[in-house]
């Protein structure tokens, strides 16, 4: 393993140790690792500090995670025709850097922006024109066959995306999905935010406002990593019951949305109630109720203590029966389980090629979890949760929220009993961060797998931030799911996914 | 061919048309109490009416003046049901032997103006939302039509006035209310249908490509919006009336006392709805046939019955 280095998951690195492979052999050693049994963290390109560009994998296998790296010319052959895991990372690195890899079975862009480095586009795009290219969709001909365009303007409050879905009356063959609407080059804002450091958490937790736990936990402990903070055993408690609210108010949420999406109003209305009373919770440890600014560097902003201790545990208390009952409620309407019975079918093969994480690929059979995996803050200290039905359909996804949420109800109380105080880190300075290194972390958010890599260069500035968001694996999920289906069942499949479209487009 | 005009009934018709947008309240507010909300105010309808006529509508420029008769045509046609219906047993405005086979092709023409206006819009969606609509109400159509040959068989007439207020009348309570059960049952599955209501469609989904009736007048807006959904509170007024007629005997003398059960019946009718609405799901799309044709199939099996009963 001597291509392949160990790491933890959190803890700093030299770079010098990372191995630096001719390019054959980086594909050899990662592709024969990815098709064994290993999974893609990370997989991006950088170019350090005499201007070379590199490239670097973070692979997981087990509760193992590796790094390797190697040299990267303006043209390499494709890994994604051996495996593809490697799909839409290699698209991102082609569209960040102006690398084309070569025999790449799509090749196509991801969120319609220049490169870093000012080279020729490898997509033939002008980015100076209003419409930058016309890029041509897979389509699928003959007389039955009709198109239908979505978006990216939607009807309902959700974000922008572009679906083009080819039908034969009501059965999709093939949906293809372009995002990129909302790219805001958040890893462009991390790198250059320069010193002191303060205003990266607030871009980090702005990545997407529905996991500003799941980032901002994921960029403080890179931070704190680099910068040799320790984090008390009080604010790693706090941060953990952050994560599970975040969870829970936002798989409740998506349960109410999955039974307005059937038509089955009652529980739509009862979960929009019971989200808000958790969304409350984070309010009362963060001052905001989508826990912005509550994780930072070092520990939390704020105190919690005994008081708002005994508040979330009687308010998780009250609220449990309740949850319980709303969801028999939608499990045992029978109108609602035919609808969710076999719809948005992906299968295990399936979502282990493309290696789906979070509860869509827990849905799907692949058990793996972060929090038990790379187990980070007080996670050490949670029981496993474990999932009854498994075969990837739209029911198996809702069914694993519901796990979820119930799991993580009995988590936070068996937290907050431990009694520990958690006082606020005081605003720092500034921090200096070790130089030379790297630093990957992961992070199970409630959508799944949130990454954050950082870079320094030999001043222990930020070289670079890179930073995946679970949704980047699961958007190809989605457009599998959808695969002879009916049309009418697309809102169904989409919103058991509930991916993010912001922290896609960073 | 008879043709009777009313002038007496000009006032009964008037109380009902102008009450159809306070029953299509009722059904918000039974799925208010069922997800455990206050609800919309009752008058919520009128509101939406008043609102549409103030503003001023937008056209697509690729669109004609197809586009904008769909919504007179598809008001004018169901307005003019109501002037056919008896209700609370009063003699309807307007009336002649057959007038069922017209008015219901009446609604179909209304849905044919309505779909080609859809079509006008070049979208996607709205020719989606037509063929399924076109497809759904012609299995309806079925169920309908059976539905006036057993009520020929019943009663020997062709009209809603000699259904509901003749000698002969129609009723659940008659001799052959065990065929009018069935009837009832499945003229509730066709009500459900051709008024866009769960289990079928969705009328409060924001989601197009799941929609049915409301993806079709997606374009419309302003007054054009209104027409369209006056014209669907006249549609469910004179489905519920249908239902309504056959559920309760309207001979209790007075026509004031008629009036009121009447009334009462068709509240009742409406919580009816928006209590299916809150117990149960959508079927998925492909199920939705299977749903319409069992009307079909009851109304079929009750007509069979009549060939012995009769004779």
């Amino acid at each position: 393993m001597d291509n392949l280095l160990l790491i933890q998951n959190g803890q700093a690195v030299s770079r010098n140790d990372i191995p630096d492979l001719n390019f054959s052999v980086f594909q050899q050693v990662v592709l024969e690792f990815v098709l064994r049994d290993g999974f893609v963290v990370q997989f991006f390109a950088y170019e350090n500090e005499q201007g070379a560009l590199k490239l670097l994998a973070v692979l997981r296998s087990g509760v193992n995670l590796y790094v390797t790296g190697c040299s990267l010319a303006d043209e390499y052959p494709s890994l994604t025709s051996e495996c593809e895991k490697f799909h839409m990372f290699e698209r991102e690195v082609a569209e960040q850097f102006g690398v084309r890899p070569k025999d790449h079975p799509w090749l196509k862009m991801v969120r319609y922006h220049e490169n870093y480095r000012g080279k020729e586009d490898v997509f033939g795009n002008d980015y100076s024109q209003d419409i930058p290219g016309n890029y041509p969709y897979f389509t699928v001909e003959g007389d039955a066959i009709h198109e239908v365009a979505v978006g990216p303007v939607h009807a309902g409050i959700i974000e922008p995306g572009h679906f083009r879905f080819q039908c034969a009356g009501e059965e999709v063959f093939s949906l293809e999905i372009q995002l990129g609407y909302q790219h805001r080059g958040a890893e462009k804002l991390l790198e250059q935010a320069g010193q002191p450091l303060l205003r990266l958490p607030v871009i980090a937790e702005s990545i997407a406002g529905d996991t500003a736990i799941g980032h901002s936990l994921c960029h403080s402990q890179a931070i704190e990593a680099l910068a040799g903070l320790e984090v008390d055993e009080g604010s790693k408690i706090v941060r953990t019951i952050a994560l599970e609210l975040e969870r829970i108010a936002n798989h409740i949420g998506d349960l109410g949305a999955l039974s307005g999406d059937v038509a089955f109003n009652p529980p739509l209305n009862y979960f929009g109630r019971i989200r808000g009373e958790f969304l409350n919770l984070t309010l009362i440890m963060a001052g905001n109720r989508f826990g912005k600014g509550l994780v930072r560097p070092g520990g939390i902003a704020f105190p919690v203590l005994e008081e708002q201790r005994r508040i979330m545990l009687e308010k998780i208390t009250d609220e449990t029966p309740g949850i319980t009952n709303v969801c028999d409620l939608l499990f045992s309407a029978h109108t609602v389980l035919a609808r969710f019975d076999h719809t948005g079918t992906v299968s295990h093969s399936v979502a282990e090629k493309l290696g789906l994480v979070g509860y869509a690929g827990r849905a799907c059979g692949l058990a793996y979890d972060a929090r038990i995996n790379f187990p980070t803050e007080a996670y050490d200290s949670v029981q496993a949760n474990s999932n009854q039905r498994t075969t990837g359909d739209v029911y198996s996804r809702a069914n694993v929220r519901r796990e979820e949420i119930m799991h993580s109800l009995r988590a936070i109380p068996e937290l907050l009993v431990k009694g520990v105080d958690a006082e606020p880190v005081p605003v720092p300075g500034s921090y200096t961060l070790a130089p030379d290194s790297f630093v990957v972390t992961v992070n199970e958010a409630w959508r799944g797998e949130v990454s954050h890599c950082l870079l320094t260069d030999k001043d222990g500035a930020i070289l670079r931030y890179k930073v995946k968001d679970p949704s980047f694996h699961n958007w190809t999920g989605l457009a599998m799911s959808l695969r002879n289906q009916g049309i009418s069942d697309f809102p169904l499949c989409n919103k058991s996914f509930n991916l993010s479209y912001c922290g896609f487009d960073l | 061919m008879e043709f009777t005009f009313s002038p007496g009934s000009l006032l009964t018709f008037l109380v009902a048309f102008s009450l159809a947008p306070l029953f299509m309240g009722v059904i918000l507010k039974v799925k208010a109490f069922f997800g455990g909300k206050q609800g919309p105010p009752w008058l919520i309808k009128y509101y939406t009416l008043f609102k549409l006529l103030r503003k001023g509508s937008v056209y697509s420029t690729s669109t004609t003046f197809v586009f904008k008769l769909g919504p007179v045509i598809s008001f004018v046609t169901a307005f003019m049901l109501l002037l056919f219906f008896p209700f609370a047993g009063l003699p309807p405005v307007l009336s002649f032997h057959g007038d069922v086979v017209i008015l219901f092709y009446l609604l179909g023409l209304g849905r044919f103006f309505t779909v080609l206006a859809a079509l006008d819009t070049a979208s996607p969606f709205e020719g989606m939302g037509a063929a399924r609509e076109v497809f759904f109400s012609a299995l309806a159509e079925a169920t309908v039509f059976v539905i006036l040959a057993l009520f020929f068989r019943l009663s020997g007439s062709l009209s809603f006035a000699e259904y509901f207020s003749g000698s002969q009348v129609v009723n659940l309570w008659s001799q052959s209310g065990a065929l009018i059960l069935l009837v009832l049952i499945a003229l509730f599955i066709v009500l459900l249908t051709e008024n866009s209501r769960v289990p079928v469609d969705d009328p409060a989904t924001h989601l197009e490509l799941t929609m049915i009736h409301e993806v079709m007048i997606l374009d419309h807006s302003g007054p054009d919006l209104a027409l369209i959904e006056m014209g669907a509170f006249c549609k469910m007024l004179f489905y519920s009336s249908f239902i309504s007629s056959l559920l309760y005997p309207f001979h209790m003398g007075f026509a004031v006392v008629n009036l009121v059960i009447f009334a009462a019946t068709m509240t009742l009718l409406y919580a009816g709805v928006g209590l299916v609405e809150s117990i149960t799901a959508r079927y998925k799309m492909d199920m939705v046939p299977n749903f319409i044709l069992t009307s079909f199939a009851l109304v079929f099996f009750a007509t069979i019955l009549t060939m012995e009963f009769i004779q």
